[in-house]
């Protein structure tokens, strides 16, 4: 049974669902959601995802939506398959699950509005709004030194193997370094672009960027 | 005491930890931080959480932060001591409480907290609350409990017939919201507004709700 995954490979949720399936070797194909003329709030898709937002997955009989949550059904599922993603021991799995929750509320957030501002609005024709560009920079900033500082005693964000917790962050930071042109961020920090370069080199990503 | 939970009992992050050790039955210790001091932001707390934020949560020598990952630690850690709240003897059942739980974090939590930002916490810091913020947030979160109603119609909690981690994620914001007149967000949906009654008097959550609220 091959792995529906609704939604735009370009945008950065149905990525991580889709880095998680690569790393698991899962059979999948990409049902493409047109975000621009609001596919995703039709009746139709609303059926398979009440928020109206991307992705969802079938797999079966089940379907899922909500990234991270799929992410971890599939760690789960293939635990023994290719990496384990999901940690081993109840503090391995706890110190993923604390750097998941990192990237969903001090990460995330603030990649997404600079991407939103630097990115899809000028697209759009929109104007960007500096002021929340300089305050979300500027937070963002503090978070990354966070990183730094964790990165500089260990390899990966929950310990010494790749995690959900280092998969999860991958579509942000591209979207952020190559797109919203601000990989200095990344880059002006040495363990922070010595992850990177690993995490982002790892084949499952690379076979992303080749579906885009 | 082994579990210490660093932080105070009327902040919403501490209050989720809180009602999961409660219904898992287990002993703890708050270590109070004073906020308006801004313990949190400084040395020794940043050494338990470097973002400076509370809860910071200690288990003997296990050192978390993150309320939603202590919760998830402590469910695993004391899977057979009181409520079964991740499932996790089901792959697929599992999989629909991390659904839920998501959607607490990323549709509910975020308006939610701008009205309880503005309502309760703007005036305790002597700032004005803005009505037109707190009008957008709750017509968003009436929109995201639109889809609770329909959800609520066909299961009896979010992730299925049993309480679990994805419905307790969603108390402590709405303990503070119901003391409000934005209470009808709840109230106006009947299936929300069981789903609400039912699990704000559970003994557990009853016993947070007066750490949140000291007499």
């Amino acid at each position: 049974m091959v792995v529906k995954v609704y939604g735009p490979v370009r945008a950065a949720c149905p990525q991580r669902v889709i880095a998680c399936l690569l790393e698991k070797w899962v059979e999948f194909e990409v049902v493409h959601v047109d975000l621009d003329s609001g596919e995703h709030k039709r009746s139709d898709f609303l059926l398979l995802q009440p928020f109206g937002q991307v992705p969802v997955i079938e797999d079966g009989d089940l379907r899922l939506f909500e990234s991270r949550a799929i992410i971890r059904y599939y760690a789960a599922k293939y635990e023994d398959r290719g990496d384990n993603l999901l940690g081993r021991s109840l503090e391995e799995r706890a110190m993923v699950d604390q750097w998941l929750e990192v990237e969903a509320h001090n990460f995330n957030d603030l990649v997404y509005n600079l991407v939103l501002q630097l990115v899809v609005f000028p697209r759009t024709g929109r104007h960007s709004d500096l002021a929340i560009v300089d305050s979300c920079e500027r937070k963002l900033e503090k978070v990354l030194d966070v990183y730094e500082q964790r990165l500089s005693h260990s390899a990966y964000l929950a310990g010494d193997a790749f995690t959900l917790a280092d998969l999860s962050h991958l579509p942000a930071l591209r979207y952020l370094m190559d797109e919203a042109g601000m990989a200095n961020l990344v880059r002006d920090r040495k363990s922070v672009s010595a992850w990177w370069d690993t995490i982002s080199s790892r084949p499952s990503w690379k076979k992303l960027l080749q579906l885009l | 005491m082994e579990i210490k939970v660093h932080g105070m009992g009327m902040s919403t992050c501490c209050a989720r930890v809180l009602l999961c050790l409660e219904e898992k039955g287990l002993d703890y210790e708050v270590v109070p931080l004073d906020l308006t001091a801004g313990a949190h932001k400084q040395q020794p707390h940043l050494s338990l959480n470097p973002f400076g934020q509370i809860p910071a949560f200690e288990d003997g020598n296990v050192t978390l932060f993150e309320s939603r990952a202590i919760n998830r630690y402590l469910a695993r850690k004391y899977e057979a001591a009181g409520t079964d709240l991740l499932r996790s003897g089901s792959l697929v059942e599992s999989a629909v409480v991390d659904t839920w739980m998501e959607v607490e974090a990323h549709q509910f939590n975020g308006p939610i907290y701008k009205i309880i930002r503005q309502m309760i916490v703007n005036p305790i810091y002597g700032l004005p609350i803005v009505e037109e913020v707190v009008e957008a947030a709750a017509q968003n979160l009436g929109k995201v409990l639109d889809v609770y109603e329909e959800r609520l119609g066909t299961h009896k909690y979010l992730a299925g017939e049993n309480y679990t981690m994805a419905d307790l994620n969603h108390i402590p914001y709405l303990v503070y919201m119901m003391r409000t007149d934005r209470a009808i967000i709840v109230n106006s949906r009947p299936r929300v507004k069981a789903w609400w009654e039912d699990i704000s008097s559970r003994p557990a959550t009853l016993k947070v709700i007066e750490s949140m609220m000291p007499a």
